[in-house]
C-alpha cells in the first residue's frame, strides 16, 4: 500500500462495492419499480430510444475506425455510456441548454445536431466550433470541468431573465445541464460551480458520468465518498442512477431538469457507468485494468438490456432490429463520406476570428504572410 | 434607480479622482445598457475594497451588482456563462495577485471562445484588476501581471493613467465585444484630474503623447505615467525636453506614436513596474529596433521592477522605478 493511504475501515475500504442507484430496467431487460421515478413511454418511444442507442454506438464505432485509418487525429469514444447520454439527452426540453465535455456525442445526437459537427475538431480542420445559442448546445470543452462554471453562469442568466418558476407565464421555462466526469469532480472549477449554483439557486443540473476511470486513474483516486453524496455539502440534492439504464437516466434527468426550471435549484446526478473502451484512441487501458472487470460490465450493457426488454415485451421483432441496424449503418457511412470529403482549411484562415474587432498586430502578420506565400508563386525569385 | 446619477449640470468638465471617475464610468455604462453586470468579491454593500463600485448596488440592485462567492475562477467562469446568455459582465478581481486562480478561465476560455467558434461567439467581458505597488501592502497585493495577459491572443489589455481616461476607457471597454483585461493603477486611485464627460473620447486602443519633447522619448503606462511626467518636468532643469507617451493599450500595442517620436528624438526609455524579463518593455524595444533602427542614437533602455518576487513593503521604494531611475536611464542613453 502506498504511503498516505488511509487504513481500511470495518474491514473494508471500497467506496461503493454494490452501489445503490435508481434503476428502472435491469441488465436482464426487466422493468424495475422505483418509489420515486418512473417513465411512461409509448411503444414507439421505447423503440426510438433503442434506435438512438444503436445509432450513437455505431457512429462512435465509425469514428474510432476513422481514427485507426488516420482520418481523425484522435477520438474520445463513448462506448458503454450510451444510455447515460441518450437518457439524459432525450430528457432535455427544446429550450434547455447543454454544456458538454468532449465525449458527449450521444447527447449531441439527441439534441438533433448533425454528428459531423464535432468531427472537424477531431480531424484537426478547425476547433469544431458552432453557435451554442443556435443549437442550445455549447461547444465541446476540453479543459476538464471548466464548462461547469459556464453552465452555472448561464443558469444564473436564466434566473436574471425570469425564465424559471413560471415567471414568464408561457410554460417554456428553461434549465441547464452540465456534463462532466468522475475525474472532473476533483477540479476546483467543478466545486466552485457547485458553490455558485447552490448560493444563487441556479437552474442547473450537474450530470456526472462516473465511468470509473480518469484516463488510467480509478475512482478511488478521486474520492473517498460516493460522488452523488457531495451535493449535500453544497446544499442541493444528489442522486445516483444506473448510468447503463436509459429509462432511469431519462427519468432522473427529466425530474431534475423540471425541478430546476420550476425554481427548485440545482441537482447533482451521478450516472454510474463504465467506459468500455479507451479514454481516447491514444490510450491503452490494458495497462491499468483487468479483462474480467471489463467483462463484468459487458453483462450490464446498456443496449442489450433494451433489446431484451423490447423482445420480452413483444414491442419489437427481428424486422425492426434489422431495420435499425441498417439505418445505423447508413448514418455511419454517410458520416464517413463527409469526414473524408472535409475540405482542407484555407491557410489564411489561421488569422481569422481571434477578436471580434480584429487586431492591427494580426493584420500586420497576415499581410506579411501573404507576401511570404506569394514569394513562392511561379516566377517569383 | 439612479438617484445618485451625475446630473447634466455636473457634467462637462469636473475634477475627479481616478477611483471616482471609474465609478462614474461604470455607472454610466450600467445606465446605458441594462445587460451590463458587475460581479466580484465585496463589490456590493462595501463598494469594493477600493470603493470603485461604491453605491452601484444600492442604485442598480443585487441582480446587477453581484457579490460573488470568494473564488476567482468561479467569477470569471460564471461570467462566461452570463455572456453566452447575452449579458456584459464586468468582473472585479480584488487584487492583482489574486487573479491567478482565474488564469485558466481567462486564458483558455475567455480568450479562445471566439476563435474556437470560428467567430460565432462573442464574450464581451471586462476583467478589472487593480495592479501595481506603492501602497505599502502585504504579499500578493502589489503585482503587475499585465504581460501574462498581453501575451495571450484573444485578450485585449488596457491601462488607464488619469481620471479622464479612467472615465472613458472603462465605458469603451464595456461597450467593446472584445474580452478586455482592464488594469487599474491602484496607487493612483486617489489622484485627481479633469474629466470631460461630454467630450469625444480618445480611441481605446491608441497610445497618446502626453508631453511633447525633442531630446528623448519616455514610454510608460498605468501607475508609471505619473513618474514619467515628473521625470520630464525635472529633466527641464538639465536642459532636456523629454517626450512622454502613455501606451494606454498594452495589447494590441499602438506603437505608431512611439515610432514617430523615436524618429525625432533618437532615444527611448521604457518604464514599467513589472520585471524587465519578457515584459512589455522588451516587446516595445524589439519593435522600435525593427522599425526605427537607423534613427536610434542609443539602444532602447528599460527602467523596471527587478527580476525578483515583489518585495516587502519596506523595500518597495527600492524596487519601484522612480523619477531618479528614469533620469538615470535618460543620462545613460545620452552617454552612449
Amino acid at each position: 500500500m502506498a504511503k498516505g493511504q488511509p487504513p481500511a475501515r470495518d474491514g473494508r475500504d471500497d467506496i461503493a462495492p454494490e452501489p445503490e442507484f435508481v434503476q428502472l430496467l435491469n441488465p436482464e431487460g426487466e422493468r424495475v419499480e422505483h418509489p420515486e421515478y418512473s417513465v411512461d413511454f409509448s411503444d414507439e418511444e421505447y423503440r426510438d430510444l433503442y434506435r438512438d442507442l444503436v445509432i450513437v454506438r455505431k457512429l462512435d464505432k465509425e469514428a474510432t475506425a476513422l481514427q485507426r485509418q488516420g482520418e481523425l487525429a484522435i477520438w474520445a469514444s463513448l462506448l458503454g455510456q450510451e444510455a447515460a447520454q441518450v437518457g439524459s439527452g432525450r430528457a432535455l426540453r427544446p429550450q434547455d441548454m447543454a454544456f458538454p465535455t468532449y465525449r458527449e456525442h450521444g447527447v449531441l445526437y439527441c439534441r438533433g445536431i448533425d454528428p459531423i459537427m464535432p468531427l472537424s475538431l477531431f480531424r484537426g480542420v478547425d476547433y469544431g466550433g458552432w453557435d451554442p445559442a443556435k443549437y442550445k448546445f455549447n461547444m465541446y470543452t476540453i479543459v476538464i470541468g471548466a464548462q461547469t462554471l459556464h453552465a452555472t453562469g448561464y443558469a444564473m442568466g436564466i434566473n436574471l431573465d425570469g425564465r424559471i418558476g413560471g415567471g414568464n407565464g408561457s410554460g417554456d421555462d428553461e434549465a441547464v445541464i452540465a456534463y462532466f466526469g468522475d475525474g472532473a469532480s476533483s477540479q476546483g472549477d467543478v466545486n466552485e460551480a457547485f458553490v455558485w449554483a447552490g448560493v444563487f439557486h441556479a437552474p442547473v443540473v450537474f450530470f456526472c458520468q462516473n465511468n470509473q476511470y480518469a484516463i488510467s486513474e480509478p475512482l478511488e483516486r478521486q474520492t473517498r465518498v460516493p460522488l452523488y453524496q457531495r451535493a449535500a455539502g453544497f446544499g442541493f440534492p444528489g442522486v445516483r442512477v444506473d448510468g447503463n439504464d436509459v429509462l432511469a437516466t431519462y427519468a432522473v434527468t427529466r425530474a431534475a431538469m423540471d425541478n430546476a426550471r420550476h425554481g427548485q435549484g440545482p441537482t447533482l446526478i451521478e450516472a454510474y457507468t463504465y467506459r468500455m473502451g479507451a479514454h481516447t484512441t491514444s490510450d491503452d487501458p490494458t495497462r491499468y485494468r483487468i479483462a474480467s472487470e471489463v467483462e463484468s460490465w459487458q453483462a450490464k450493457d446498456p443496449i442489450l438490456r433494451v433489446h431484451r426488454f423490447l423482445t420480452n415485451q413483444g414491442l419489437a421483432d427481428d424486422a425492426f432490429f434489422s431495420s435499425v441496424e441498417e439505418q445505423a449503418a447508413e448514418v455511419a457511412t454517410h458520416l464517413r463520406e463527409r469526414v473524408l470529403s472535409m475540405p482542407e482549411p484555407d491557410p489564411m484562415s489561421v488569422f481569422d476570428n481571434a477578436y471580434p474587432n480584429g487586431s492591427p498586430l494580426i493584420d500586420e502578420e497576415r499581410e506579411r504572410f501573404v507576401a511570404y506565400q506569394a514569394s513562392f508563386a511561379e516566377g517569383a525569385h | 434607480m439612479t438617484g445618485q446619477a451625475v446630473t447634466s449640470a455636473e457634467k462637462a468638465a469636473t475634477t475627479l479622482s481616478i477611483g471616482k471617475a471609474l465609478n462614474n464610468g461604470l455607472r454610466r455604462a450600467m445606465e446605458d445598457d441594462p445587460k451590463v453586470l458587475i460581479m466580484g468579491e465585496d463589490v456590493g454593500k462595501l463598494g469594493g475594497v477600493f470603493r470603485i463600485t461604491d453605491g452601484l448596488q444600492k442604485d442598480f440592485g443585487e441582480d446587477r451588482v453581484i457579490d460573488t462567492p470568494l473564488a476567482e475562477s468561479g467569477i470569471v467562469g460564471t461570467a462566461i456563462g452570463l455572456a453566452l446568455r447575452g449579458y456584459r459582465p464586468v468582473c472585479e478581481i480584488q487584487f492583482d495577485g489574486f487573479v491567478y486562480p482565474a488564469y485558466d478561465q481567462i486564458v483558455s476560455q475567455v480568450a479562445k471562445f471566439h476563435y474556437r467558434s470560428r467567430g460565432q461567439v462573442r464574450l464581451p467581458i471586462v476583467i478589472r484588476i487593480p495592479f501595481g505597488g506603492g501602497i505599502g501592502a502585504v504579499e500578493h497585493h502589489s503585482e503587475s501581471p499585465e504581460a501574462y495577459f498581453s501575451h495571450t491572443a484573444g485578450l485585449k489589455v488596457v491601462s488607464c493613467a488619469n481620471p479622464n481616461d479612467a472615465y472613458w476607457m472603462i465605458q469603451q471597454a464595456i461597450a467593446s465585444d472584445d474580452p478586455i483585461i482592464f488594469m487599474e493603477p491602484k496607487r493612483r486611485y486617489w489622484e485627481k484630474g479633469q474629466v470631460d464627460t461630454d467630450g469625444e473620447p480618445y480611441p481605446l486602443h491608441s497610445a497618446r503623447v502626453l508631453r511633447p519633447g525633442t531630446d528623448a522619448t519616455v514610454v510608460a503606462y498605468g501607475p508609471m505615467v505619473r513618474v514619467a511626467l515628473d521625470a520630464a518636468a525635472a529633466a527641464v532643469e538639465d536642459g532636456r525636453e523629454l517626450e512622454v507617451i502613455d501606451l494606454r493599450s498594452l495589447s494590441p500595442l499602438d506603437l505608431g506614436p512611439v515610432y514617430d517620436s523615436v524618429r525625432r528624438t533618437g532615444r527611448l526609455v521604457v518604464v514599467h513596474e513589472a520585471p524587465s524579463n519578457l515584459g512589455l518593455g522588451s516587446e516595445v524595444a524589439a519593435r522600435v529596433t525593427e522599425k526605427c533602427f537607423y534613427s536610434l542614437e542609443a539602444p532602447v533602455l528599460r527602467v523596471t521592477g527587478f527580476n525578483v518576487p515583489y518585495p516587502a513593503a519596506r523595500l518597495e521604494e527600492e524596487y519601484l522605478p522612480d523619477l531618479d531611475r528614469v533620469l538615470d536611464a535618460v543620462d545613460r542613453s545620452f552617454g552612449w
